[in-house]
């Protein structure tokens, strides 16, 4: 069977063995748990409890009151002690309710339904929408959103992406092996909600077990063998390598009749809309080189990132960096305090050694960040405008077109910074072209 | 866990462990067969040649940057690859003292006015071959068989049909220390590619211009492409990251242009060799063919649903 991929892209070392061997183990809420506003793409949720306020495991504590957003539910039962502002994955500090945790775990009622694929696409959508899902492979734009594109819109193809080409990574693997079942559903449930008419999951070849669990509950699913090869797991990469087709350049993946969600998010929904469960906990890899004992773990979501760290044993010695993600795209983290939020699926804790920042050298035009671009950019030139303020330069040579996966940097024989670079010339473009329009 | 000092740094964490110091140590390596070669057939000389073509690289880069304030960077192995690299270019018999001025021109007017590593138009090691060959025609084209110092033509001069075939592939022909054993910069060729650092586009794009050329003009192409510097050039000049195009699109383009005007230069041309100056025309047409030649970007130019 010949594997499908993209054209581009590198292969970094995997580091997949540190955790792809082990269960995912269900780690108890801790006695805080600090669940932030904003856990996705789009306007943060509004807090609908506050300090003093009683809370149970399921029950609704931030509701979405705009279009692009998602509701927020307490993964705990207990008592809210505050709503304030707490360190974010993501850097910053976003608005939290922070609940102390009474340990009996008690349950808003939910709504099963036993036989969940012969619900009314509406309703599934609105399912999807209550269970506040969002795509949980890492860029958490909110599920019910993605699946509702303009009406002349015309969906065929649902991709389920299950590559997790990201290094030291195995949430979704653990996932697709232990609960394929589950992943299956979701996928049955997100083409009815889209009106997608063919299903196909994706998954690179280093997994070929997960495939061989998919394959048991698939029937007329197609699933794909992919290339192992960064960043398959893309979105645009994966359409290619897929589909044969590509997203126009500035337009969204419904341009091109596919909608593509991540495993996880299709196991999430399967629970949402067959068992009626909010999103409030998710499968995290806590894994690197400083960790006692890398494993997966089922975590409620708020869950402090120092608590998961904890369970794996805790450092060898002390870290350099502390990644949420994988190394190819994942965030620095400075505080270990930040809890887990929806889109978290990994931890990643580098040494020393590992997390010193090489010093660049001037640039000899090897290319070789032209031959690993997966959208055929010029990555030398955007970092060359980018570091001189080309800006318009920048925007002419396709900067908005780049996806960020940092294949240029990773294989920069200089060690220069080109997708920082890039980073700052699109940040750039975007204000000036905010400017112009007001 | 408190008072963790964490490094905090934009993605990706992660970096491929291939250097720029180590693509200058891999060419180096890569010239191990063509340099026992020019040993085995020219002997002495072709040490002398090398060590002072090396040396005065390295030592002019130094003292430039020392008188410019700017900070030393021989180690990066740069300038020791554009010494190494003109002397193999030179006849065995060049005088010492001319290989090191074409050591320093070639440092200094070739690389470091344009601002060093990275930022040179012209292959450095032909600027200094170039220099070389327009003000000591004589010593350049002084040319000695193998195994003695008797001044004898090479093959491009005497003619293809009156040199063996083996003695071009092996080496035992007159001409440049580093040219004239097709075997050993085949083996350095093989392994650049392997090590990820040659670009084939390149290389075949000049052999294969070279080889129709070759059939339009009459002449023939094994001839073509085993005598003079064409292999060498393919494989160790054109090649060259800094001065050659870094779009796919462009590598063909250079590679093919450098090998036409080879043979625009041999056949029509007044000399009888014209690798450095096609190799040299080229760097200078690198910028146009990179803006020429822009790969399409992911996306532009599909219809939307």
């Amino acid at each position: 069977m010949s594997l499908k991929t993209f054209f581009g892209g590198i292969h970094p070392k995997y580091a997949k063995e540190l955790t792809a061997e082990s269960p995912v183990e269900i780690l108890s809420a801790p006695e805080t748990v600090v669940v932030p506003m904003l856990q996705h793409i789009g306007a943060p949720a509004v807090p609908t409890v506050k300090k003093g306020d009683e809370v149970l495991a399921g029950q609704v504590i931030g509701e979405a009151t705009q279009p692009v957003s998602a509701p927020v539910h307490s993964p705990v039962s207990g008592k809210v002690v505050a709503v304030t502002d707490r360190p974010h994955v993501n850097g910053r500090s976003v608005l939290s309710v922070v609940i102390e945790n009474d340990g009996e775990n008690k349950w808003v009622e939910l709504e099963p339904h036993p036989d969940p694929v012969q619900l009314d696409r509406s309703v599934i959508l609105d399912k999807i929408r209550a269970a506040g899902i969002v795509g949980m492979g890492g860029a958490g734009f909110p599920t019910a959103v993605k699946l509702r594109p303009p009406k002349d819109a015309a969906i065929d193809v649902l991709l389920i992406n299950g590559s997790e080409c990201e290094p030291y990574l195995t949430s979704d693997h653990r996932l697709m092996l232990e609960s394929a079942a589950d992943v299956i559903l979701g996928a049955k449930l997100l083409a009815k909600a889209c009106g997608a008419k063919k299903i196909v999951i994706g998954v690179e070849d280093n997994k070929r077990d997960a495939v061989a669990e998919l394959k048991k509950h698939a029937g007329a699913i197609e699933i794909v063998l992919l290339d192992t090869k960064y960043p398959q797991g893309g979105e645009k990469q994966l359409i290619k390598a897929v589909t044969g087709r590509e997203v126009p350049s500035n337009g969204l993946p419904f341009q091109a009749g596919v909608v593509v969600q991540n495993v996880a998010t299709a196991a999430a929904v399967a629970q949402a809309v067959r068992d009626g469960k909010p999103l409030v906990e998710r499968i995290v890899t806590v894994t690197g080189s400083v960790i006692n004992e890398p494993r997966n773990f089922l975590v409620p979501i708020g869950t402090p990132l120092h608590n998961l760290i904890e369970a794996a044993g805790g450092f060898t010695e002390e870290p350099g960096k502390v990644l949420v993600g994988g190394p190819m795209m994942g965030m620095a983290q400075h505080s270990l305090d930040a809890p887990v939020v929806k889109t978290v699926n990994g931890i990643l804790a580098l040494s020393k050694g590992e997390a010193v920042v090489p010093e660049p050298l001037p640039c000899i035009k090897c290319a070789r960040c032209v031959d690993v671009c997966p959208v055929y950019l010029l990555p030398l030139r955007l970092e060359a405008f980018g570091m001189h303020e080309m800006w318009d330069e920048a925007k002419e040579y396709g900067a908005m077109d780049c996806i960020e996966c940092g294949c240029c940097t990773y294989i920069c024989p200089s060690k220069r910074p080109l997708l920082h670079y890039i980073r700052v010339a699109k940040n750039q473009i975007v204000a000036m072209s905010r400017k112009q329009g007001n | 866990m408190e008072d963790l000092k964490l490094v905090i740094s934009p993605s990706p964490h992660v970096r491929d462990t291939d250097t720029t110091e180590g693509i200058m140590v891999a060419v180096l390596i890569s010239l191990i067969p063509v340099l026992a070669a020019a040993v085995y057939f020219f002997g002495f000389s072709a040490i002398r040649l090398v060590l002072l073509g090396g040396a005065t690289a390295v030592a002019t880069e130094a003292v430039f940057q020392k008188l410019r304030n700017k900070p030393i960077t021989v180690w990066d192995g740069s300038a020791l690859v554009t010494g190494v690299l003109l002397a193999l270019t030179v006849p065995p018999t060049l005088p010492s003292w001319m290989i090191i001025v074409g050591s320093v021109v070639a440092i200094v007017i070739g690389k470091q006015v344009f601002g060093g590593l990275g930022h040179n138009i012209f292959n450095p090691a032909l600027v200094g071959r170039a220099f070389l060959t327009a003000s000591f025609v004589g010593s350049m084209t002084a040319w000695t068989g193998p195994f003695d110092t008797i001044t004898r033509a090479t093959p491009l001069v005497v003619g293809a049909a009156r040199v063996r075939l083996p003695d071009l592939f092996f080496g035992s022909v007159a001409g440049s220390l580093g040219e004239t054993s097709a075997l050993a910069i085949l083996l350095g060729g093989i392994y650049l590619f392997y090590r990820g650092i040659l670009d084939h586009r390149i290389t075949l794009g000049v052999l294969s211009a070279v080889i129709v050329m070759s059939f339009l003009t009459g002449a023939n192409p094994v001839y073509g492409i085993l005598s003079g510097s064409v292999l060498f050039g393919a494989v160790f000049m054109a090649t060259d990251m800094v001065t050659s195009p870094y779009t796919p699109r462009g590598r063909w383009i250079f590679g093919v242009g450098v090998g036409l005007i080879i043979m625009l230069i041999r056949t029509w041309g007044s000399m009888p060799e014209g690798v450095t100056y096609a190799i040299l025309l080229m760097n200078a047409a690198t910028p146009l063919i990179n803006r020429w030649t822009r790969p399409r970007i992911y996306g532009q130019g599909v219809q939307r649903s």
